[in-house]
């Protein structure tokens, strides 16, 4: 991990409707992303996840703060020669593989779709490599290059999807649930990949998810997110063995482990927005309560959590 | 509803196996046997059940863990007579009160079983109700076709039941409608609906799916106290083992349309005995090692639309014995309660262990569960975690 962030996120806010109707999905956001690094964004429906994953796509405009690829600001317009480096430098990977390939298109031409967009090769050689390189480099065979989506199973489809980003040599993937739609078994086939192609590559992911348990293992850092704004930051492990916040806690209890013994001792915690009893002036704020352990808490809060250890 | 009042009377001194006092627990309340499933897809014929047998007893919590594409679905489906127009039961039994489901020809005979005596929760809620009518009118329909009540009291019951699913304000939330409600809420209406005709078995097929994770952990209590209370057996179908450890008392391992391994819910965690179990807990994320590779089960299930020779896992197990791919393993028994489907326990085997990853499970997990500050004080490992098998020629 390098120590300057390949991609900051700050105060960042985004909006839908206008006038009275107006809503406000993200409400002030703030993390930074690393290279060779994977950070996950874990949160229930609703939680403006992701939202957040779409504003760095620049697919939703942001209504405030600020988003910044290598220290340039890329939030709002930028110039053309800028949007067409952003649009293959940040890449998104989908949660659904039945839903996000084009059924009419061959392999071929999706994985290759976006190198024509930017028209990326010399020659149909060079295209046809990079083709062939991408779907190696995913697992598959090149001859499949030929077949339509409906040829192939979930865990396939969703290297297809995997081979399409890497086709842009991107620097960061930003992968929305990109394995709750798998089964277990092809889930694992595609946990490692992605932890491969990190290694490999030094890619960056942002990993939007709902399930901690899976996101423990491939996190580096993992943030909670609760109603459009984060809760806690902090690496992986640390935010399993030291919560802080209580509805992390609450999201950690949730989750079933697959230990029928543990199972059947575990107390579920449940998470009462207004047990905070925040009044005006005492407004909870993002602060770092122990190195690199982000938490929003107020002062009091923030004593009383970091206590007894 | 006069059409309704009428079927349900009509049913009454028809079946009177159906309408038995209810059984001890522990007893044998449903069984499957031998069940062949067939579907003809574009003529051709997949088989998605292939000779699937399970027991269900009274007071139980049964889960069948499976893949997409195991057939669990389907077998869950078939107890309730709601396969799709082009799959049959083609041979075995199902076998509840002393008769035969897998015979029953029409509608009508299901109308007897269905809903009253065997219920059925579905994994999405918003598409389980009809969203022109409101909640509280469904679940009371449900109640007055299979108790032959009159309204008020169908009415009466109706608002008992969303007060006990935990539905705030029942009186309220009666007369709205199904887009009114969160996913959870809704999760809830349908159970009540289920519970409403006071069915002696609920089937629940992957009910917490499409809900977020806290919304799971209270629907999957809610089921847990309703089967308590109201003494019912729940069949619970599931990929996630999490929700499986959470909510069985037995457990039962389907692949490719077979019931391959089943036991108590410590067993078959603690000491599973098919490849295939082995593989499905290794391949957890939650007993990966950082930086380490994830177990992974190689290539996928087999076509079911094809003749599957020999063990259907086979093709996939690094593991598999030559006999593997000649001849069906019979199901050896490991405890009264215990059985597997592999030729790796026939005395003729030579030894096989299970996964590092799965004997670890039981440490790991709890260290994770511990760690995280949630988890009760786990046990101490238990010895026979792992299989220890003397090779005998």
């Amino acid at each position: 991990m390098s120590a300057e962030p390949i991609l900051s996120v700050e105060g960042l806010k985004v909006r839908f409707g206008s006038g009275r109707k107006a809503f406000e999905a993200v409400r002030g956001v703030s993390f930074e992303l690393y290279r060779d690094e994977t950070l996950s964004l874990v949160g229930e429906s609703g939680s403006g996840k992701t939202t957040i994953g779409r504003a760095i796509m620049r697919v939703y405009p942001a209504a405030a703060g600020s988003v910044r690829y290598r220290g340039r600001e890329i939030a709002g317009k930028v110039g053309a020669e800028e949007e067409r480096l952003l649009r293959q430098k940040i890449q998104m990977i989908f949660q659904d593989p039945m839903a996000s390939l084009n059924e009419r298109a061959k392999i071929d031409y999706i994985v290759s779709e976006g190198l024509y967009n930017f028209k990326l090769f010399k020659d149909e050689a060079e295209r046809l490599a990079k083709v062939e390189k991408a779907l190696l480099e995913v697992g598959l065979l090149p001859e499949f290059a030929s077949r339509f989506p409906h040829e192939f199973s979930g865990g396939q489809r969703q290297r297809i999807g995997i081979a399409r980003a890497l086709a842009m040599e991107p620097e960061i993937l930003i992968a929305d649930e990109p394995i709750s739609a798998l089964d277990v078994s092809i889930r694992a086939q595609v946990i490692n990949l992605l932890n491969k192609l990190k290694r490999d590559r030094g890619l960056s992911y942002l990993f939007i998810a709902h399930d901690l348990s899976v996101v423990r293992f491939i996190s580096d850092r993992i943030a909670v997110i609760h109603l459009g704004r984060l809760v806690e930051l902090a690496p992986a492990e640390e935010l399993f063995e030291r919560p802080l916040h209580p509805y992390t806690k609450a999201l950690l209890s949730a989750v079933p482990v697959p230990d029928p013994d543990e199972e059947r001792d575990k107390k579920l915690v449940v998470y009462d927005p207004a047990s905070h009893g925040y009044e005006a002036g005492d407004a909870p704020a993002w602060r770092e309560a122990l190195p690199g352990h982000f938490v929003l808490a107020n002062e009091a809060e923030l004593r009383d959590w970091t206590a007894g250890g | 509803m006069t059409r309704i009042k009428n079927d349900t009377a009509a049913a009454g001194p028809a079946a009177p196996a159906l309408e038995a006092a209810p059984r001890a627990p522990g007893e044998l309340l449903l069984s499957a046997q031998d069940l062949v499933i067939g579907f003809t897809l574009r003529g051709r014929k997949l088989t998605a059940v292939r000779r699937a047998s399970l027991e269900l007893r009274a007071g139980e919590t049964l889960a069948v863990v499976g893949e997409s594409g195991s057939g669990k679905s389907v077998l869950a489906k078939s107890l309730l007579g709601m396969l799709d127009r082009n799959g049959r039961a083609e041979s075995g039994r199902i076998m509840y009160r002393g008769v035969d489901l897998a015979a029953f020809t029409g509608e009508k005979e299901w109308l007897k079983v269905r809903g009253s005596r065997i219920a059925m929760v579905f994994q999405d809620p918003m598409t389980a109700l009809n969203p022109l009518k409101t909640v509280g009118e469904q679940i009371r329909e449900a109640a007055a076709l299979h108790r032959g009540l009159d309204k008020a009291a169908s009415r009466a019951l109706a608002l008992d039941m969303l007060k006990r699913v935990g539905i705030g304000e029942p009186e309220r939330r009666y007369g709205q409608y199904p887009h009114e409600f969160s996913g959870g809420m809704l999760q809830r209406a349908v159970i009540a609906a289920a519970i409403a005709c006071g069915p002696e078995i609920l089937i629940c097929d992957e009910p917490t799916t499409a809900l977020d994770v806290t919304i799971q952990a209270q629907i999957l209590d809610l089921i847990k106290g309703l089967q308590r209370d109201l003494g019912m057996s729940v069949l619970f179908i599931t990929h996630d083992l999490g929700v499986v450890a959470k909510m069985a008392d037995r457990i039962a391992v389907m692949y490719a349309g077979q019931v391959v391994e089943e036991g108590l819910s410590r067993e078959l965690f603690y000491d599973p005995r098919h490849p295939y179990t082995w593989a499905l807990l290794a391949s957890l994320p939650q007993l990966g090692v950082k930086g380490e590779e994830l177990f992974a089960i190689k290539g996928t299930p087999p076509s079911l639309f094809k003749e599957i020779k020999g063990d259907a896992f086979a093709p996939r197990n690094p593991m598999a014995l030559k006999v593997d791919f000649e001849h069906e393993p019979p199901f050896f028994d490991l405890s009264p309660t215990h059985r597997a489907k592999t030729w790796l326990l026939d005395p003729r085997a030579p030894a096989m262990e299970a996964p590092d990853t799965v004997k670890r499970l039981k440490s790991r997990i709890a260290d994770a569960g511990r760690a995280a500050g949630v988890a009760g004080a786990g046990s101490p490992e238990r010895p026979g975690s792992g299989v220890k098998k003397e090779a005998k020629r």
